[in-house]
């Protein structure tokens, strides 16, 4: 279980970076976190004829708010950074709620923020989360104009993104949420730390009249990417939100998914998952949207 | 017995060094000059090898050398068996297929050998690997157990009429004659899952071939170092006296790490003396998944014949064991199944039955457990089945045919592992499930906390079972107990360590004898340059047997101390006291003399000794038993069931256990600690898993889970029952398997109480969320 061989590249800036990637091109591989890339290479799944390591880039890790109220973060901003931000924890509880479920704390203490979004893997956490946040990547390349992507469209299948070789995901910014947003992660998996089985976050945010304003809902490890849900917004918005709307949710949203089968868990189970934690998510949700965090 | 030292919760004298990172491990070992290898291994379950092409790694920059099979000419032999076969039993039939060191004209099962490459780096001799061209047809494979049996499967020997490795009939009074008088007969089939030991460290191996001493150096990190040895040896057609094996630290046996004349052991003596240079390999966690050996995978069909009040009349068990593709390690984890289906309750009338097969899978050897796991798993699933049957509660039918005190020895009418019929020697299995629901409060569940719970909505389930553990077999261990000129003592077994405690235990067993610090005790296993006779690390047998050696050799040297320094000191033997590190005259101990001048005066570099004096105070002692000792116990759980997710919490775990005499509390805790973690492991959470065409979906830690510190419950309550073994002089039973075995039925039982609204009806060993979704939906609502 030893690597292929490979070059190894630390650039010490951005702009450094940006001119190796462009010179490597096909042969590039960024190198952030590193929790999943480096096994994959130790079992030689992934082949990278070259690493362009980001890990000497102090200027990659930051946590800043925006002046709209949400927050920048650096694409190399540690998560477990994340996870104890009270920035983070103010604006985005779901954040810090989530991230407690990725791995152990040693993989938050290296694993990154914005390497796991662009790492796209249909069973991590942090892609979904961005979706249902509602994130906007920054992606730069040399030569070309800075270009931001909605997470929305940022990821394009498993383990695929729009971010060709030579880009570089640089910063994701979280838009603030409206007052009387409430937010909530639920998921099953076999341990603490382990991939889940099924998962699901959701968003709500109530007007004046107690009805949904907003409803957002991503449903995760249930299809090849993270599935941002168009029931939940069909059956939600402009209504009550009641225990019976969420059940309905639960069952309108097995078709969006489309889970498969493997040694954890049948697709009837992560679907009969999916139906159970999906109202248990919203509800939560909603009790939170009240309390008017 | 608790003296100064023994019976003591004594620290770990090894931890300071484990726990400051400072221990050496096989890895550690470097010596210059040395090269490292690494394995092609097959891709394929089942095929027939066409061609090795190894041109192209040969000349792959850094590569020093690249075998085969073809080019090791007539050292390729077919291994030795590592367990006699069971002739002591009546009508065996065994069929002996050791493991080949690499493979020839055939591969049996994904991650066999085929090619070694040795290179200047690992990662040299892992790129080299990837030139090798492995030409094969691929052959179906042979996975599931009873079609295995049939006689139209596909062999996986191909010049035996089936794939049966083994048949084994046991039988004691007459089952279908008990059948007949029976108010009720159950019978249901059972899978037992296949797991693996997954040691935190993997196997190593460094061996020194020095051309100019004509000696050959080992540090592996073996549990039979003894066994490894000669084994060399023998192969090398050295004397034993040129073959050294040393274990460093290990981090971890289980089991799997007792087999030798595997394709490391075998190939890289071989490749040192030719190349003349050190090398080392270091099992990577791929390779100890596809490649080193695993357990358990059986299917019982088993039948129980009862009286109405729950008394049972007969017991009758057919069961598949999958030995893999290989049967090196005879039939050892089998006979235990066979053994622990019938130690526990009193089954007057049984009929129990092995069908080993061959499969296109790993081979099959120990893992903690080692086929008591699967024994007390079906017998403990039949108790429930009968109770549900009988509508009787499961601890009411078990305390009713549970042996007691009275009726101890007890000849089990059952040939083991060891060769010789069963005896119980000692305990009170009754009473050990009787503490133990005294410890859980089961009356209290019953009545009041499941009642009040169900009302709330909550799945709160208790499962209760009870087991017993066949440890410390023969055939013997030996030990040498030196006092040193500095007063310090040295032991030195053959006996070898990974990460158990012996060092301590066995310091403590000696500074008890001879009045010393126990830190001023060292111990040293598994050096064959330091003791040559022993047989290994297993079946719960360190304390006990190597203990008892320990124990024996230490008395012979307080003996001889008394009779050195009764000389000395000018007074009958009677009149010698042993005061902390020195010998004095009783009632004046200020006329003394340390054990280290004693030490030197028992060992005259001039003048005349008579011709009888042994030099030192030194002492060599050996312990055989005449057959196993059984420890006991009993175990509780309350699981709290999400019955939506399936998800599992364990409320509460209690366990009783009895291993006779306690050498050390805190290390027995300890020993039933891990076990239990295995077991909770083995539960819940580990399982090998191979396709139908032979390959291992479960390969790497992703996908084989191993239980972790969350997934235990808050805290294991441990209770004690001490029913000395009379098979040894100070009532020594073994410890290391205990906790590993009734974790998963206790789970079942568990489980099916806490989802009560269901007929659940649990038949595997180990299970997940998503199968409890699969077994609620096949269940009966009640």
């Amino acid at each position: 279980m030893k690597p292929a061989q490979f070059d190894y590249y630390a650039p010490a800036s951005v702009e450094e970076a940006l001119d190796k990637l462009a010179e490597l091109g096909y042969e590039g591989k960024v190198l952030a976190g590193g929790q999943s890339l480096i096994a994959a290479m130790n079992f030689r799944m992934a082949r990278p004829g070259s690493l362009v390591d980001l890990n000497n880039i102090p200027e990659l890790s930051y946590i800043k708010p925006t002046a709209d109220g949400g927050l920048a973060i650096g694409t190399m901003t540690r998560v477990y950074a994340v996870e104890h931000s009270p920035e983070v924890a103010k604006r985005f509880p779901l954040l810090p709620e989530v991230a407690h479920y990725i791995g152990h704390a040693q993989i938050r203490r290296r694993g990154s923020f914005g390497g796991a979004i662009a790492h796209a893997d249909p069973s991590g956490q942090l892609p979904g989360i961005a979706k249902v946040m509602n994130a906007k990547c920054l992606i730069r390349s040399k030569g070309k104009e800075d270009r931001w992507v909605d997470a929305a469209d940022l990821i394009i299948g498993p383990f695929m993104t729009v971010i060709e070789y030579e880009d570089l995901l640089t910063e994701v910014v979280l838009p603030p949420n409206p007052p009387r947003t409430g937010s909530s992660y639920q998921q099953v998996a076999r341990q603490n730390g382990g991939y889940a089985l099924a998962a699901c976050a959701s968003v709500l945010t109530l007007d004046d009249k107690n009805k949904c304003q907003d409803a957002r809902l991503i449903l995760m490890g249930v299809g090849e990417m993270p599935i941002l849900s168009d029931k939940v917004k069909e059956i939600l918005i402009g209504q009550e939100p009641t225990e019976e709307a969420f059940k309905e949710v639960g069952e309108a949203v097995q078709s969006e998914i489309d889970p498969s089968s493997d040694l954890n868990g049948t697709s009837e189970y992560r679907r009969d998952l999916i139906r159970v934690l999906v109202p248990r998510s919203l509800a939560l949700s909603l009790e939170r949207a009240k309390k008017g965090s | 017995m608790t003296g100064k030292y023994f019976g003591q919760p004594v620290l770990r004298l090894e931890d300071k060094h484990l726990l400051t990172g400072r221990a050496k491990f096989c890895d550690d070992i470097v010596i210059p000059g040395m090269l490292h290898a690494a394995f092609l291994r097959s891709d394929y379950a089942h095929a027939i090898i066409k061609n090795i092409d190894v041109t192209e790694a040969r000349k792959h920059p850094g590569v020093v050398a690249v075998y085969t099979a073809e080019d090791m000419g007539d050292y390729w032999k077919i291994g030795p068996l590592q367990v006699p076969p069971p002739f002591a039993i009546k009508d065996a039939q065994f069929n002996a297929r050791p493991l080949p060191p690499i493979a020839k004209d055939k591969v049996r099962f994904s991650g066999e050998p085929i090619a070694i490459v040795i290179a200047e780096s690992r990662y040299i001799a892992e790129d080299a690997c990837e030139d090798i061209i492995f030409d094969a047809e691929p052959l179906p494979a042979v996975i599931d157990l009873e079609k295995a049996w049939e006689d139209t499967s596909v062999l996986v020997h191909d010049d035996l009429p089936s794939n049966m490795a083994a048949l084994v009939k046991q039988e004691a009074g007459d089952y279908e004659a008990a059948k007949k008088q029976a108010d009720v007969v159950v019978s249901k089939r059972f899978v037992a899952d296949h797991v693996a030991g997954a040691a935190m460290e993997n196997r190593g191996f460094v061996v020194n071939w020095d051309e100019r001493t004509q000696e050959m150096t080992v540090w592996a990190g073996t549990q039979a170092p003894l066994p490894l040895r000669s084994a060399i040896a023998g192969r090398m057609g050295l004397v034993e006296n040129q073959v050294r094996v040393i274990t460093p630290y290990i981090g971890g046996g289980f089991g799997p790490k007792v087999m030798t004349s595997q394709a490391d052991d075998v190939l890289l003596p071989w490749i040192s003396m030719k190349l003349n240079r050190p090398i080392k390999w270091i099992e990577d966690r791929r390779e100890n998944f596809l490649a080193t050996t695993s357990e358990r995978d059986q299917v019982h069909h088993c039948e129980m014949a009862l009286k109405k009040d729950g008394t049972i009349l007969g017991f009758k068990d057919v069961f598949y064991h999958n030995t893999g593709a290989y049967d090196p390690y005879g039939m050892t984890v089998p006979l235990n199944t066979q053994t622990h289906t019938v130690s526990n309750y009193r089954v007057p009338n049984f009929y129990t039955e092995i069908r080993m097969v061959f499969t296109n899978e790993m081979v099959v050897t120990p893992v903690r457990g080692a086929g008591r796991s699967e024994g007390v798993f079906v017998m403990e699933r039949m108790m429930d089945l009968a109770a549900k049957e009988l509508k009787m509660d499961p601890v009411e039918i078990r305390l009713k045919n549970l042996l007691k005190k009275e009726e101890f020895p007890l000849n089990t009418g059952v040939i083991g592992q060891d060769f010789v019929v069963g005896v119980l020697d000692s305990g009170d299995y009754k009473n050990n499930l009787e503490k133990c629901i005294q410890m859980v409060d089961y009356e209290k569940f019953r009545k009041e906390i499941q009642p009040k719970a169900r009302k709330e909505g909550k799945h709160l389930g208790i499962g209760v079972v009870a087991f017993t553990e066949g440890t410390a077999v023969g055939p013997y261990e030996g030990a040498r107990v030196t006092v040193g000129n500095n007063g310090k003592v040295s032991v030195s077994t053959g006996y070898s360590t990974q990460g158990q405690g012996h060092f301590t235990v066995f310091a403590q067993i000696v500074a008890e004898q001879l009045n010393v610090k126990v830190e001023d005790v060292r111990v040293i296993t598994g050096d064959t340059g330091h003791f040559h006779w022993g047989a290994g690390t297993f079946a719960s047998r360190g304390a006990t047997i190597a203990g008892s050696a320990i124990h024996a050799a230490a008395v012979l040297v307080r003996e001889k101390i008394f009779a050195t320094a009764a000389k000395f000191l000018e007074v009958p033997e009677d009149q010698v006291d042993l005061c902390e590190g020195s010998a004095c005259v009783k009632g004046h101990p200020e006329k003394f003399i340390s054990l280290g001048d004693l030490a030197g005066k028992a060992n005259p570099m001039r003048g005349a000794v008579e011709a009888d004096v042994k030099p030192g105070l030194e002492a060599t002692a050996y312990y055989a038993p005449p057959h196993g000792a059984t420890g006991s116990g009993a175990c509780a759980m309350i699981v709290d069931v999400d019955p939506e997710t399936f998800k599992v919490k364990i409320e509460r775990f209690v366990l009783v256990h009895d291993c006779g005499t306690v050498i050390n509390p805190l290390l027995l805790e300890g020993q039933i600690q891990g076990g239990v973690s295995m077991g909770i492991g083995n539960a819940f959470y580990e399982k090998m898993v191979y396709d139908e065409n032979g390959q291992l979906m479960t390969a790497s830690f992703m996908d084989y889970l191993m239980p972790q510190a969350t997934d235990m419950p808050r805290k294991m309550e441990i209770g004690h029952n001490v029913h000395p073994s009379p098979l040894n002089t100070l009532g020594l039973k073994g410890v290391g398997e205990a906790g590993a075995l009734p974790p998963s039925p206790a789970f079942c039982q568990a489980v099916e109480d806490a989802l009560y609204e269901y007929e659940l009806d649990l038949t595997e060993s180990n299970l997940n969320p998503s199968m409890l979704y699969e077994f609620r939906n096949k269940a009966i609502k009640r």
